[in-house]
Order: structure tokens, then C-alpha cells, then sequence
């Protein structure tokens, strides 16, 4: 039925379950970071637009400041992800050893 | 306004749009051959598929809502930006990876992947297809709006050519937006509003822009004046025995401080309005009276070109900058704010009064407003609540800015885009690609509505048009090349959610919900009609909804999906005691709070029903503070209720 399918599932990839676990509680960090600068951001807009309206540098207003810094954030912080996240937590020593002598990294 | 279209912008813009459904056609077809296109294999290089997540996501509510937003009401339009881009912080943090293990596709197949029972099936197909609709609605508004200035349509035109356009593509290929396309979409689009920058920040700011090589109209303002004194104004007027200028204070007038100038048989509406120093201004306004048997008068004259006839004036510009310059010339990224925030801006508030006779008369009259106030929150009358004392505006806004920040993560056609790729880490960094494309657009979302706020090329009474009117002020190959950019996101986003929507109707309520035994012909036969049917509501609701900016409506769409769909995922995903009664009632309680929180609000009273909204049952209008932790906690309620007798063995 094409056009309308959901299409035929990916085959499941294999990840060891430290690296899943790791993955998921520095998500979770990051993601607690990020909630708290754009909450900090809301509740500062709700309660005090007038702060907002600060010049913070080069003429800039907190508002403007604060908004870009969070769009800013958030493409910092998915790179820290990507990278904190780009090798698995090896779970034998012979994986590691025998993919540093191939010269590549654990993927 | 009434919209001149010119060949060659007409030209561009054809031929780019059958460019790319060409394009989009042949690769579709290539597609289907190959391992299926809705994963696209599995086979896309992360980067264009970081850029096609960018594709997907700036649809036309993106691009034509936020530019309008910003453009008539300034910072408040930035907001949204901010919001929808952090939203995807949550889809990369807490969503994405545990549902790609889940090795599915969709929401509603990770949840059917545990627990296999009809009641969520019925509930996530439901809420699929109401929050597609949801999406629709701002889709074909947007359409309407980008058609209008190209082609000289009205509005009704636009959505009903959008409309039958998809649904014929739908029904007759089965289009499918596949990856390249939206690649392609979303570079072109970046890469445009790069240039539509560079060349607002080249141009400067003006207190006399030109549109197009054209002066704009320069409204008169009368004052300041020590008060407000008939014959002062009659002086400053220039009015002669025969003149008559009267203050307009009876009836649905009442408290609006218009006054009514009649010169040479031709009326025109002025707008009296008293600064914070007690000083008095009389401001010249347009206005548009609608008929009881349909003419249109705009200031005074019949709506149309040519002789005798008459049209609205573009509006938006600076009316005083620094040092009362002139102009800036070329200004960098900061200098443009900073200069904003110290000059002064017209922008434009309106009045609708009816008339006892059935006439309806709109006044726009313009507010000069300084930048201080047009850089920072809550100018929107819909953001005014945050700078009153009175909580429940306060509360609205919290409402909005959490749906946004939930919203995106539960969205059916966007996580979808996360299994194209082969494995987690190729899928993490289109996240970060597609994070990266589409913060660098909002940002140029900010310039781009104060380049058109200060532009003297908006319609007074469409802020959806900004964006295209902008790139028509600089120039009309600009125009047809954004235009036709914007134009093709609406059909592939409207098409996507067509067939997203057939499909749940097919799958998930037929097939695995009413246990309705198919083959492939009838399958195709049933997704085809619930294509039209779907496709006919989307031209409906595009119609209705004309006056609506289309973010705010997008706002509506992120509160549903937000409520309906959210709870579900994360206690699926995190919370072991989840069962499926829990799952089942937390969607449908979910979609049923939010749909009717939004039907009873105070914006659907007043721009829906034509009803006054200070009626409405619901404190304020966004529902997702009250709806979307109503939907959590109706999970762990239920959930705990109906838990196993025998608890399994835990994994």
C-alpha cells in the first residue's frame, strides 16, 4: 500500500545496556540544565517583563539576550550530548583492546 | 488589500514549485522501489537528514507566523521562537533514543509495540488525526496568505487551490515528502532568509522606506496638544464651514475615541489617544466598512483600482530614529537592535464596530510605540496579560510557553524523521544538525520581522503576509523566490499530515481497531477517500480561520499534541506500573481537556463564534498549564488502579 504504509521496521540496533543506561542519565542531566535556563527565562518574562528589558551589552535587552542565548544553549548542548555519547561503554576489555588495534574507535 | 500579481514573480515562483514536485515525484517513485520510503531504508547520510529535520519542522506556520508575529507586535512573535526550538531539546534528550530501541516508528506503534490492545490503538489513531487537523488549519491559512499577494486571489482561493492541489497529488501518487526534498526545502529556505537578512541589515532604517522603488504613505499625526479641543483640530485640519468633524461617542463607539471627519462627501476616521504626559494626538486612520449588501468602502472610497476606487495603504515604518536622522544606511547584526531600541516605531492597532445599521466598520489607526517596548514581552494583546497584575494572563502565558516547550516531542510526523538514519549515533547528530539549521533560522526570524515592521510594505490587516510583503519591498524576484520556498513547505506538510492522517484511519481505526479484514486494493480505496474527506475539512478550517495569525494556531495544535500524547510517551517509556487502560484514558482525557479548553476560551469566542469573549467559560485560552499535567496525573491514576494482580518479572 504505498503511500499510506508505515513501512518495514529497522532492525533493532545492538546496544549494550551501560551504554543505554549512561545515555539516558546524561539526557536526563542535560535535559534538567536546559529546563532550568528556559524556565528561569519564562518565569523572568511572567513576573518581571520589566527586567527584561535591561540593556545587557551592546545595546542588547535581556530579553533579546537571554532568548538568544537559549536558542545558542540549545545547539551547545546537543553537541555536548553527541560527543559525551559517541563511544559505548565497553562492557569486556578484549572489544576494546581488539578495536584499538584496528585503529578505530568503539562504536 | 488588493494584490497586482506580476508575470515574472508568477514565473519564478511556477517554476520553482513544479521544480521541486517534480523532484519530489521522481524520488518518491525511486522510493518505492527500495526498502520502503517511510524509513527511507534506513540508508540517509545524517546531515541531510539533520537539514530535512530543519525541512520538516519550518513549515509555514514557522516562517509566515513568526515574521507576522514579530512584525506587528515585535519581541512577543520572538517568543514562539524560542519555544518551538526548545522543544526539540526535549524530543533529544527524554524522547528520541528510548523509542528508536523501541525499534518503531510512531508514537502510536511504540505504544501498541507493548501492550497490543485496541483501546490504544482507537485512542492514539484519534488523537493522530486530531492533531493532524490541528496542524492542517494553520497550513492552509498559511496558504492563503502566500497566494494572496502572488496572484491577486483572495484568501478562500489560495486554500481551496492548496487544498485540491494535495489532494489530487495524494490521491493520484501517493506523494511522500521524502528526505531530499525536505533537504532541499530546508537549505533553500535557510539560505533565502540569509539573503532576506544581509539585505534588511544593508537597507538600514528609514523614517520614509520605500517599497519597491515606491515612497510609502506618510499618516498624518496631528499634535502634541495641550487637550483635546474640537477647534484645535479643525485648525491643524485645515477645515472649511462646509467640513464637519464630530466625535464618534454613541453606541458601539463608545470609549473607542474615534472622530468622524467629513470632507467633500468623503468620511474619514481620525483616532484621538493621550500619552503618559497628558498630551493629546490626532491620528489619521484607514478603515474598511463592510455593507450590509456587501460593498466594501476603504477610506471612504469603493475597494478596488482605477479610478474613483481606492485600496489600504501599506503601512509599518520608523518614526523617529537616533539623533533624529533620516536614514542609518547599511547597519551590523547588534547595531540593527540596538538602533530599533532606540528610535521609535508606528505600529497598528484596529477597532470593529458594528453598526446599527449591519454596516461593520474596522478602523486601523497607528500607535507609534518606542523601540524600548517593541524589543521586550508582552505587546501581543494575547502577551498583554503578563504586564497587568491580573494572574490569569500570567497564567496563559506560562500555558503557552510550556505546550511549546512539550509540544514538538509529541507531534506525530516529526519523531518519524529520527529512523531514517541507520543507527543512535548517526541519529544524534542529525539532532544536533537539525537543532543547529533550525536556531539559526529563528534567529533570523527576529530580523526578518523587524526588517518587515519597518519596511512600509505590510498589509494592515493580514500579519501572515509579512514575510512574502517584505521580500516584495526589496524586490519582486525575492518575493516569487520565497514564495515559492514557503509554498512548497505547505504541500509537503499538508500532504504529509494528509497521508498520516488517512493512514491512522486505514491502520490503526479500520484494520487493527475495527478488526475490518482488507485487501491492498481496498485499503488503498478507503486511504484515498479519508484522503478527501480529511483534505475537504483542512480547506473548511483554512477558510474559517483567515484572520487567525497561523502561530497562534500552531500554539493550539503543540497543546493538543502536548496533552493528548505526552503523558503517554514518557511514563511509557520511564515508568514500569504504566498499563494500558492508563495509557488509553490519559490520551483520550488529555485530547478532550485541551480540544474543550480550546473551544471555551475567549479567542475561539471572539474569533470563531463572533461571541464576546469576556463570556467564555475558561479563565484564558492556552489550555496546556491545566491539561497537560491533568493528563499525567490521570495516567498514574488510572495506571495504579488497574495494576496486574501478578506482577511479571521485572526486567
Amino acid at each position: 500500500m504505498a503511500g499510506f504504509d508505515h513501512g518495514p521496521n529497522e532492525p533493532e540496533e545492538q546496544e549494550n545496556l551501560e551504554t543505554i543506561s549512561r545515555n539516558t542519565r546524561l539526557g536526563l542531566k542535560l535535559f534538567i540544565v536546559y529546563l532550568a535556563l528556559y524556565g528561569g527565562f519564562v518565569f523572568l518574562n511572567t513576573f518581571s517583563p520589566a527586567t527584561m528589558e535591561v540593556v545587557v551589552f551592546s545595546g542588547l535587552n535581556l530579553a533579546i539576550a537571554y532568548g538568544f542565548t537559549l536558542i545558542i544553549a540549545a545547539f551547545v548542548l546537543a553537541m555536548i550530548y553527541g560527543w559525551l555519547c559517541r563511544n559505548d561503554v565497553s562492557s569486556s576489555t578484549s572489544e576494546t583492546s581488539s578495536a584499538s588495534e584496528n585503529g578505530e574507535t568503539a562504536q | 488589500m488588493i494584490y497586482e500579481p506580476s508575470l515574472m514573480a508568477v514565473l519564478i515562483f511556477g517554476g520553482i514549485v513544479a521544480i521541486t514536485l517534480g523532484l519530489s515525484f521522481w524520488l518518491g517513485a525511486k522510493a518505492k522501489s527500495a526498502k520502503g520510503y517511510f524509513a527511507a531504508g534506513g540508508g540517509i547520510h545524517w546531515f541531510v537528514n539533520g537539514v530535512a529535520f530543519a525541512g520538516d519542522y519550518l513549515s509555514a506556520a514557522s516562517f509566515l507566523g513568526i515574521c507576522g508575529m514579530i512584525a506587528f507586535y515585535g519581541y512577543d512573535g520572538f517568543l514562539y521562537s524560542i519555544g518551538y526550538l526548545a522543544g526539540w531539546i526535549v524530543a533529544l534528550f527524554v524522547i528520541a533514543e528510548p523509542l528508536k530501541r523501541m525499534g518503531r516508528f510512531t508514537f502510536a506503534d511504540a505504544l501498541d509495540s507493548k501492550f497490543q490492545s485496541r483501546g490504544i490503538k482507537l485512542a492514539a489513531a484519534i488523537s493522530t488525526l486530531v492533531v493532524s487537523i490541528f496542524y492542517l488549519i494553520p497550513q492552509m491559512v498559511g496558504a492563503g496568505a502566500l497566494i494572496t499577494p502572488l496572484l491577486g486571489f483572495p484568501h478562500y482561493v489560495g486554500v481551496l487551490m492548496v487544498g485540491t492541489i494535495v489532494i489530487l497529488i495524494v490521491v493520484t501518487a501517493g506523494m511522500v515528502s521524502t528526505t531530499y526534498v525536505q533537504f532541499l526545502k530546508g537549505s533553500l529556505l535557510v539560505i533565502f532568509s540569509t539573503i532576506l537578512t544581509f539585505l534588511i541589515l544593508q537597507r538600514g532604517l528609514s523614517t520614509a522606506p520605500e517599497n519597491d522603488g515606491q515612497p510609502t504613505h506618510q499618516f498624518q499625526i496631528i499634535g502634541p496638544a495641550a487637550s483635546n479641543d474640537l477647534e484645535h483640530w479643525r485648525s491643524e485640519l485645515d477645515l472649511t464651514e462646509q467640513d464637519s468633524l464630530i466625535p464618534r461617542n454613541q453606541g458601539a463607539w463608545e470609549g473607542k475615541g474615534i472622530l468622524q471627519l467629513t470632507r467633500a462627501d468623503k468620511i474619514s476616521y481620525w483616532k484621538l489617544t493621550e500619552n503618559s504626559d497628558k498630551q493629546f494626538f490626532l491620528s489619521e486612520t484607514q478603515y474598511k466598512q463592510q455593507n450590509e449588501n456587501g460593498s466594501i468602502i476603504i477610506n471612504g472610497l469603493p475597494q478596488g483600482t482605477g479610478e474613483g476606487k481606492t485600496d489600504f495603504y501599506p503601512v509599518g515604518r520608523i518614526s523617529k530614529l537616533p539623533g533624529d536622522e533620516k536614514e542609518t544606511g547599511p547597519l551590523g547584526l547588534t547595531e540593527f537592535l540596538s538602533t530599533l531600541r532606540e528610535s521609535e516605531i508606528i505600529l497598528w492597532g484596529s477597532e470593529t464596530i458594528k453598526e446599527k445599521e449591519g454596516a461593520i466598520v474596522t478602523v486601523y489607526f497607528p500607535k507609534p510605540t518606542s523601540g524600548k517596548k517593541v524589543l521586550s514581552p508582552g505587546n501581543h494583546p494575547k502577551f498583554a496579560g503578563i504586564r497587568s497584575d491580573e494572574i490569569w494572563g500570567k497564567l496563559n502565558f506560562l500555558s503557552l510557553m510550556l505546550a511549546l516547550f512539550c509540544g514538538t516531542a509529541s507531534l506525530p510526523h516529526i519523531l518519524i524523521r529520527y529512523y531514517t538514519v541507520k543507527d543512535q549515533a548517526s541519529a544524534r547528530k542529525s539532532t544536533i544538525v537539525g537543532i543547529g539549521t533550525i536556531g539559526y533560522f529563528y534567529i533570523l526570524t527576529l530580523f526578518m520581522g523587524l526588517g518587515a515592521m519597518t519596511s512600509g510594505a505590510l498589509d494592515v490587516t493580514n500579519s501572515n503576509m509579512a514575510a512574502p510583503l517584505l521580500a516584495k519591498s526589496i524586490g519582486n524576484w525575492l518575493f516569487a523566490i520565497i514564495s515559492a520556498i514557503a509554498f512548497t513547505t505547505v504541500l509537503g506538510t499538508v500532504s504529509g499530515l494528509i497521508i498520516a492522517s488517512s493512514g491512522a484511519v486505514v491502520h490503526d481505526l479500520m484494520s487493527s481497531f475495527m478488526k475490518i479484514e482488507m485487501n491492498d486494493f481496498a485499503k488503498v480505496r478507503i486511504a484515498k477517500i479519508a484522503s478527501v474527506v480529511v483534505g475537504v475539512i483542512a480547506i473548511i478550517l483554512g477558510i474559517l480561520f483567515e484572520k487567525f495569525n497561523v502561530n497562534y494556531l500552531v500554539g493550539w495544535a503543540f497543546s493538543v499534541a502536548a496533552s493528548a500524547n505526552l503523558p503517554a510517551l514518557v511514563m511509557l517509556l520511564f515508568w514500569p506500573k504504566t498499563t494500558k487502560q492508563g495509557i488509553t484514558v490519559a490520551i483520550f482525557t488529555g485530547m478532550i481537556t485541551s480540544l474543550g479548553w480550546i473551544l471555551l476560551s475567549a479567542d475561539s469566542y471572539k474569533g470563531i463564534y463572533g461571541l464576546d469573549p469576556e463570556t467564555a467559560i475558561v479563565p484564558f485560552s492556552q489550555p496546556g498549564l491545566v491539561t497537560i499535567p491533568l493528563g499525567f496525573l490521570t495516567l498514574i491514576i488510572v495506571s495504579l488502579m488497574t495494576q496486574p494482580k501478578s506482577q511479571g518479572i521485572e526486567s
